[in-house]
């Protein structure tokens, strides 16, 4: 079961990872996400998005960023090996219809779950804008895979490595003021997608994000996950991740995402001293 | 002395014997079991209490009509496998049920010791004997995997392994039907792994019942969540299962909607005891799940759960513990026991005051809770007297979380993906007194149905499921 079969680094700290879940692959669909957990004893669970699936091939892809313990040991899997729990997929599937021109916006490691949205609306018959951002050249993931399913495709980094030097709010707010965007969808850090919301608000754009919340369990049976849209509370793993981005109450989500810093950075910091000590005995020998 | 010749007022005059437990001082900063059960001697003896009343009280008051004169008796006799076979052919879990029932308004509620003495709580201690007949067959290795029936080709979809799943499993598996149960966690066992903690229910119990079930052949699918990994409809038709049983539970945990719920240091007690109890956050050398500091806790609602939460909070090294309720201790469903304990490890408790809000700092993190008093009004239709808040009567405590335990709501996610399926305005599946749902071949029980209930009848709502799958399949050929 989840068999790695491919792993490959994409960019510093940014790993693309293909695994067997045949089920997963035939039954999962844009915007849905997955829990992993690397051992039932001790490890946590973690929300991660399926940046891609093969229901021929019964394969699932991830993209993942390593920003903290789990993510870090997920990185050290090798093909051959598998990952203990994979449930999923989870999450209410993108609402995907024919509504004419659709500009998605991803930032960072959030243009990973933009993929398959990406994919989606242009099979769905929509004229499709990408944009997507990063910090650097480095960190920019995916040109290729969203070039293939993107009618045109912005790129922008915050230095200007690489595309235009702006933030992927400028071409959007260049978009919306020539009028032609029907809808816009918008993954990334939170800062960016509540930006992207605030650009489009103006426009009365229908703007969808894909929240991406503290999570344990993944199937709505603890409200760790909870944010406040439209000032009601909503779970993300089961009445999200999507959701208008116009609605989200983006300042309280990021301050709940903020809840576990203290033990998160002690317990990476405990990893990047495990990681030293095991160098170090790897050299002795 | 021949105990068979004690008259119905000796037995009478027999104290009802006391339960070793561990000391509340110890307790309450491990996770060991609290309750250490009776021994032998303490078991035979409260099994003499029984005035074995010919017209049985007791059996009407257990859920799943467990022949209880009968065990108590045989207990009493010494006759250990004797008595915990006759429990076993009514409930599949003794050493669980034992545990967690709330025995003083069931079986206990209606033994007539328990009558003579105007106290439930003097009656004769069935769960406690209970508990130690299960106890003493698993110790000794004792437990026979039961006889399954010749395979009937037949394939029956269990989804959830809480104590409705693993029932309906046990008894159609026993029928000769092939049994797969689907389940979300990555371990089987329901609110038995992830919420009741091991202080009072020791996981290695539950295990040991879901690798009875294995070794029966009931084949288990962890990490699948029916409604996403794959739909009732698909099980049926793709995936060739004759009959599903839905035993998914209430799993979505209720909020106040007052002010400030949604700061930092806010936790519904479901998630509180998943990190704790599933993710053994507690072992906080070992674990990657991590879990919030807390000093000062507030615990909303008189339940079980609150009760779970609170003792689990003060066991994770929090100062002070406070359970805030809005009715009075008699009013409390938690177990008599459970509260109990509570009240010995030093949990306070706020009884007759509701939080209207939560007050954070600066950061967004919780620093006080603002509750109101109540006072007890006229009762309401489900008899009890109805709290009423006392204007102007607000009070302010300094808190650094604050745990809602108010109960739990059906999960939505079986009934958005099922076409055709009939719930009720609360979102339970609606049933037929055989447990059938408004699909041919779905059957549900347990907490998706009664709303959030006790093990005890979610086992028998299971087992009465599995008996009307059982027959429809025979009506059928």
């Amino acid at each position: 079961m989840n068999k790695i079969i491919e792993k490959q680094q994409l960019t510093d700290g940014v790993f693309r990872m293909t695994f067997e879940s045949p089920l997963i692959a035939s039954n999962r669909k844009a915007g849905q996400f997955l829990i992993i957990q690397l051992d039932k004893d001790y490890g946590e669970r973690i929300p991660l998005t399926i940046a891609d699936a093969d229901a021929q091939k019964g394969t699932v892809t991830i993209i993942f960023q390593t920003v903290g313990k789990t993510t870090s040991d997920l990185s050290l899997l090798e093909p051959g090996d598998s990952i203990e729990n994979v449930l999923g997929p989870l999450g209410t599937p993108t609402h995907i219809g024919k509504v004419g021109t659709v500009v998605c916006v991803g930032g960072g490691i959030g243009v990973a779950p933009l993929h398959p949205i990406v994919q989606a609306y242009k099979q769905a018959g929509n004229r499709v804008i990408t944009i997507i951002g990063a910090r650097n050249k480095n960190l920019l993931i995916m040109k290729e895979e969203m070039s293939r399913w993107s009618d045109e495709l912005i790129i922008c980094t915050d230095d200007g490595s690489y595309g235009r030097k702006a933030l992927v709010t400028e071409p959007l707010k260049a978009l919306c003021e020539e009028g032609a965007v029907d809808e816009v969808v918008a993954i990334g850090p939170p800062i960016m997608m509540k930006f992207c919301a605030e650009t489009t608000r103006p426009f009365q754009v229908k703007t969808t994000v894909s929240l991406n919340t503290i999570m344990v369990d993944g199937t709505g049976m603890c409200g760790g996950c909870r944010v406040t849209v439209d000032n009601k509370i909503k779970f993300v793993c089961v009445d999200g991740p999507e959701f208008d981005g116009h609605l989200v109450d983006f300042d309280n989500m990021m301050l709940r995402q903020q809840s576990y810093k203290k033990q998160e950075t002690k317990a990476n910091h405990q990893c990047v001293i495990d990681k030293q000590a095991e160098l170090l005995q790897k050299r002795d020998h | 002395m021949d105990i068979s010749s004690l008259n119905a007022k000796s037995r009478m005059a027999i104290p009802q014997m006391d339960m070793p437990s561990q000391d509340p001082k110890v307790r309450a900063h491990n996770q060991e079991e609290v309750a250490l059960g009776y021994s032998p001697v303490a078991a035979q003896v409260e099994a003499q209490r029984c005035l074995d009343c010919k017209n049985k009280p007791c059996v009407q008051g257990c859920p799943v009509g467990i022949d209880i004169p009968r065990f108590v008796k045989l207990a009493g006799e010494g006759k250990f496998q004797e008595a915990v076979d006759t429990i076993k052919e009514s409930s599949l879990l003794p050493a669980i049920c034992g545990r967690v029932c709330p025995q003083e308004v069931q079986c206990m509620a209606k033994c007539t010791v328990g009558k003579g003495l105007k106290d439930p709580m003097k009656s004769v201690a069935i769960g406690r004997i209970e508990r130690f007949l299960a106890d003493w067959e698993r110790n000794r290795g004792a437990v026979q995997t039961p006889q399954c029936k010749p395979d009937t080709g037949k394939k029956v979809a269990i989804v959830g392994s809480g104590p409705a799943g693993l029932t309906a499993a046990a008894d159609l598996r026993k029928q000769g039907h092939q049994v797969t149960v689907f389940e979300a966690f990555h371990k089987a066992g329901g609110v038995m792994i992830y919420g009741i903690p091991e202080f009072r229910l020791p996981k290695q119990i539950v295990e040991q019942e879901v690798a009875n079930l294995r070794s029966m052949g009931v084949d288990f699918h962890m990490n699948y969540l029916v409604g996403r990994t794959n739909t009732i409809e698909a099980l049926m038709t793709k995936e060739g299962f004759d009959a599903v049983f839905i035993g998914s539970g209430a799993g979505l945990p209720r909020f106040m909607s007052i002010p400030g719920e949604n700061l930092i240091g806010v936790f519904s007690a479901n998630e509180y005891l998943t990190r704790a109890n599933l993710m053994k956050a507690y072992d906080k050398n070992h674990v990657d799940t991590p879990i919030y500091d807390s000093h000062k806790v507030a615990v909303l609602g008189g339940g079980n759960v609150a009760m779970d939460a609170a003792r689990m909070a003060l066991r994770l090294g929090a100062e002070q513990v406070n359970v805030i309720y809005r009715r009075t201790r008699q009013e409390m469903p938690a177990r008599a026991e459970e509260i109990e304990h509570a009240m010995e490890e030093g949990i306070n408790f706020h009884f007759l005051a509701n939080p209207v809000e939560i007050l954070g700092d600066d950061k967004g993190h919780v620093k006080a809770i603002k509750c109101q008093k109540y006072e007890l009004g006229e009762p309401d239709s489900s008899g009890r007297r109805r709290p009423m808040p006392i204007e102007g009567s607000d009070f302010l405590l300094d808190m650094d979380t604050v745990i809602p335990a108010l109960g739990n709501v059906a999960n939505p996610l079986i009934r958005q993906t099922t076409n055709d399926l009939e719930v009720n305005k609360w979102g339970n599946i609606v049933v037929d007194e055989d447990n059938r749902t408004s699909i041919k071949g779905v059957y549900a029980g347990g907490d998706i149905v009664l709303g959030a209930a006790t093990v005890i009848l979610a086992m028998g709502e299971g087992r009465r499921a599995a008996a009307a799958i059982d027959k429809d399949f025979r009506e059928k050929n």
